[in-house]
């Protein structure tokens, strides 16, 4: 009876048997930690040695430079100190012609590697190197300024060397830039690129707009679908269902295909119009936007049709009935009464369909023609062909970073949705 | 006569607005026959050029000059088909059982124990369902490379494997967010141990939804391409892959009958893991969660 009285010792002393179960239940609260991490161990090591670490390696490339400074290990030393305003001293020439006449199969490619990032910089560094590399033989002895110049006029000129010094450093902000259309002058400051070398900021706004243009068609297409699923009767819905389910499951690359052959200049669509007598030649329906955009709606329209059905058949038709009943008209109970509810779905879809469209690599190349390749055609397209690995990840950088702000935009909104209640 | 005509058309007007902003039936209408015509353009595409792989010419246009299997007897003739698919085959079972193991104790570790981090964790094994899948190809490339996994099946299973692990969570998380928990308590307490309480009660309840993670994760690997064409050398094409060099190169209804196959294939598998899916659902009565079937990219 104690407790009625409010006194410490039950309160602040337990007696053994709590003890012992407060204990049992720590152990058991350990264990079960243990048994959870056991468990979730495989996947996490899995996750983060091949799906982490290669993409966190991948991006690094984006501002890594290693080249100069591995292929000509000297002279980055030397120049790193270099004040820019005239010709660099004797001690970072003798240091240039020590790197040259080093020699060897392994140094050459290295170098070959170096001289394709000063490439980059300036667009005859290459052979300006190759070439020097080739009459290297008689630098290993230094003073080497006066041969240097001897073998190639144009180590006199200033702007090499500003390209040299700003391709040495072991990190770039040079492929970023380039990623957006900018440029880093010998001065040190950053300038857009002239008008024609400007390219990137041309296809991300592609990409954007692309994505855009299907998100819109897909949503305003998908909302009457939607709700006319949601509102048909069980066994209907089922059946349409499976209508929506169907080219879901079907492989992208099968329904880009079909499209390819329904919209090729001899294929199906404009066979069956020339046979018609509708049109004489043949229309170009493929590898231009149209094609993209038909096929681009097709594959994206499950995308939204599905969230956007799975929020409407949650939503009870009695508001509507009873707005009805009140008098408002349909467009009034449309957009007062429906819309705010089902307006989740109508995000969440979009959003969906927007960020995956960001993505989308397939579709573009199949349909569309070099107009119409999206930013991840230039990944790939620098990955493959010109093995320009920085600017590919930089681009890759980019295009992550847009799809991440739209994913975080996107929890964020449902959060607050959520907050509010609707 | 003016002002009859004047009253006729204001009439016409009057009756518009009525329809326009009143009749539920003419926009109920109108909804469906936008529906019907949605449907039929989302349906159209995969229905009328399929056919065409029947067709004994060898042009794609209709009428069928006749009907004949001969592009399939020459698909399963032409061994770069057949290989094609038998690597296809290999690849995606081999990573659906692995990512299947690896997403089920996963989600068992994230839905039944005091793990830290768990929102972060669960955000980090669905991140392949949004990453866009050229970052994924052209990094496991670059990484594959220094490794020598390139050109090899295991790094094709090792890299689809990453793509399968979400799915399979989603579906098995679902799955486990419904079951009972005191049944282990009760289990327990009748004295079976924790392996017999995964074997006898835990298993049992999810099992439906491990085979259909499992078979989600079989489709996504299936149909994968722009990995495989990163990492793939000539002795790993997959049926994707291959199927994309025809579309570009042959153009042949032999391209339509190896993309029937492909079809037969992930819908087959999709159509069983729809059937488990409904089945669960009938048996457990309790209304789960629709998984968001994020299938294909």
């Amino acid at each position: 009876m104690g407790w009625a009285f409010g006194c410490g010792p039950s309160l602040t002393s337990e007696t053994h048997w709590q003890k012992r179960s407060r204990m049992f239940a720590l152990l058991r609260k350990k264990s079960n930690l243990l048994f959870g991490l056991g468990l979730i161990a495989p996947c996490l090591i899995y996750f983060c040695v091949f799906f982490v670490w290669p993409i966190g390696n991948m991006l690094y490339r984006g501002i890594d430079n290693p080249e100069v400074s591995v292929g000509m290990p000297k002279t980055s030393v030397a120049i790193a100190s270099w004040a820019g305003d005239e010709l660099p001293s004797d001690a970072v020439f003798n240091a240039l012609g020590q790197d040259l006449a080093l020699d060897g199969r392994e140094m050459g490619y290295k170098r070959a590697a170096a001289a394709r990032r000063l490439n980059y910089e300036i667009s005859s560094f290459r052979a300006l190197i190759m070439e020097s590399a080739r009459a290297a033989s008689k630098l290993d002895q230094p003073p080497n300024r006066q041969k240097i110049l001897e073998i190639d006029e144009r180590w006199g000129e200033i702007k090499y060397w500003h390209a040299m010094q700003r391709a040495a450093r072991p990190i770039t902000p040079h492929y970023m830039l380039t990623a957006v259309d900018l440029m880093e002058n010998d001065d040190g400051s950053i300038s857009r690129v002239p008008e024609n070398r400007a390219l990137f900021i041309k296809v991300l706004g592609r990409t954007f707009w692309m994505s855009t243009v299907v998100t819109l068609f897909c949503v305003l297409i998908a909302f009457p679908v939607a709700h006319g699923i949601a509102m048909a009767s069980a066994k209907t819905r089922s059946l349409l269902l499976m209508l929506v389910l169907l080219p879901f499951w079907t492989s992208l690359l099968v329904r880009t295909s079909a499209w390819v052959i329904l919209l090729q200049p001899n294929g199906l669509i404009n066979n069956a119009l020339i046979s018609i007598g509708l049109i004489e030649k043949p229309l170009s329906l493929i590898f231009n936007r149209t094609g993209v955009y038909v096929a681009f709606i097709h594959v994206m329209l499950p995308f939204v049709v599905l969230p956007l059905y799975s929020v409407m058949v949650g939503v009870s038709k009695d508001y509507v009935r009873a707005a009805y009943s009140l008098g408002a008209s349909i467009p009034h109970t449309f957009l007062k009464v429906y819309l705010p509810m089902v307006w989740p779905g109508v995000w969440s879809g979009g959003l969906l369909c927007f960020v995956v469209c960001l993505g989308y690599y397939i579709t573009p190349l199949l349909v569309g023609g070099s107009k119409d390749q999206m930013i991840s055609y230039f990944i790939a397209f620098f990955t493959n062909r010109t093995i320009n690995w920085g600017l590919a990840a930089s681009l890759a950088i980019v295009l992550c970073l847009s799809v991440f702000i739209l994913l975080a935009i996107y929890g964020w909104f449902s959060r607050k949705t959520l907050a509010t209640g609707r | 006569m003016v002002g009859f005509r004047a009253k006729l058309w204001q009439r016409g007007v009057n009756a518009m607005k009525d329809v326009l902003l009143y009749s539920s039936i003419f926009w109920r209408r109108l909804g469906w026959v936008f529906s019907i015509l949605v449907l039929f353009f989302l349906i159209a595409p995969i229905i009328i050029v399929l056919p065409l792989s029947f067709s004994s010419g060898s042009f794609f246009s209709y009428p069928l000059p006749g009907i004949s299997m001969r592009w399939y007897s020459e698909l399963f003739d032409n061994y770069k088909w057949v290989l094609a698919l038998k690597n296809s085959m290999i690849i995606a079972v081999s990573s659906a059982a692995l990512s299947t193991v690896l997403g089920i104790s996963a989600s068992i570790a994230l839905c039944m124990t005091d793990i830290p981090f768990k929102k972060a964790i669960y955000a980090l094994l669905l991140a392949p369902l949004v990453m866009p899948l050229v970052i994924v190809a052209v990094a496991c490339f670059l990484f594959y490379s220094q490794l020598g996994l390139t050109g090899s099946r295991l790094g094709l299973i090792l890299a689809h494997t990453a793509l399968g692990v979400p799915y399979v969570i989603i579906v098995a998380s679902a799955a486990l967010k419904n079951f009972d928990m005191t049944l282990i308590k009760a289990a327990r307490s009748l004295g079976a141990s924790s392996i017999m309480t995964f074997k006898r009660v835990i298993f049992p309840a999810i099992a439906p939804a491990v085979f259909a993670g499992a078979i989600f994760a079989f489709v996504s690997s299936f149909d994968e391409i722009v990995i495989t064409i990163f990492l793939a050398g000539p002795e790993q094409v997959t049926l994707p892959v291959r199927l994309l060099e025809g579309i570009r190169d042959e153009m042949t209804p032999v391209v339509v009958s190896a993309a029937v196959i492909m079809i037969m294939i992930s819908m087959g598998a999709m159509l069983v893991a729809e059937m488990i899916r409904r089945r669960s659902e009938r048996l457990s009565k309790t209304g789960t969660e629709r998984p968001a079937l994020l299938a294909g990219k």
